[in-house]
């Protein structure tokens, strides 16, 4: 019981900014899964990628220079940041992460735990 | 050819890529010439007394086939993004980024200098600065 007040306190004192939510294409095969997901205007050292529990988060900000005294005249890009959510299953190695960010595209690669590798198992005739 | 499975996985997913779109398409003041499909690339403009900056969101790009032009006080930015090969035996759960050729319209104010033009690729934002002409800038005049 008493958990669960914190969790609801905690929640409470930290709202969560507004962001946007990055189009993402995720692809499994065998071995794992990638994920790709657009984050335009995010440089590497705002970008963070984080694993808690079994959910994956993706958060970046947008940082460009903007040249001083600029007034924005169209805006279709009306939130510096970003950030998306993904619940993780237990087949996958959340440990193994590996993150590529290029010209905006961020490349996540989560491989499958060992144990949840494809394997063929041998029929015995008997 | 990877397998598509035929009901998104994700419904909360495909719920908010909805909401995104209806964002897109109703929260700002649509443009006569609309926006590019799946809004890529998306593209915010601002203005200085000197200058119009206009940044266009185009993530994934070689920036050598960024096609930008301007011909009588119309700026083009036009490309194509590929599409990520997916492996063998691959199944795609989620598919929502833009794949293929784009091109985006913008019309410059009266005073824009097209001779006057700098584009810079970053962080996947194509950032255009175009002065605007001396001639039409504040100018202070001295009284004799």
């Amino acid at each position: 019981m008493n958990d669960t007040t914190k969790v609801a306190r905690q929640a409470a004192s930290a709202p969560v900014e507004a962001a946007l939510l990055p189009a993402v294409d995720v692809i499994e095969d065998t071995g794992g899964i990638t994920l790709y997901a657009d984050l335009p205007g995010v440089p590497r050292e705002k970008l963070n990628l984080h694993v808690e529990a079994d959910t994956l988060t993706i958060e970046g900000e947008i940082a460009i220079p903007v040249p001083e005294g600029m007034e924005p005249t169209h805006v279709e890009v009306a939130l510096p940041r970003y950030r998306r959510a993904f619940t993780l299953s237990k087949e996958l190695d959340a440990g193994k992460v590996s993150a590529e960010l290029n010209h905006g595209v961020l490349k996540l690669r989560i491989p499958k735990a060992e144990h949840a590798q494809p394997r063929r198992i041998q029929v015995a005739v008997g | 050819m990877p397998y598509r499975p035929l009901f998104a996985r994700d419904v909360f997913a495909e719920m908010d890529r909805l909401q995104r779109e209806m964002l897109q398409a109703f929260d700002i003041s649509p443009s006569i010439r609309g926006l590019a499909r799946g809004g890529y690339p998306a593209i915010n403009v601002g203005s200085t007394p000197k200058s119009i900056e206009l940044y266009t969101f185009a993530p994934g790009i070689d920036p050598a086939t960024l096609d930008v032009q301007i011909e009588k006080g119309v700026l083009t930015v036009a490309g194509e993004r590929k599409a990520e090969p997916a492996p063998e035996k691959a199944s795609v759960h989620i598919d929502e980024r833009f794949s293929g050729r784009f091109r985006r319209v913008v019309t410059l104010p009266e005073d824009a200098d097209p001779g006057a033009v700098e584009a810079r690729y970053r962080d996947g934002v194509l950032h255009i600065s175009v002065a605007r002409k001396a001639s039409a800038q504040p100018r202070r005049i001295t009284v004799q």
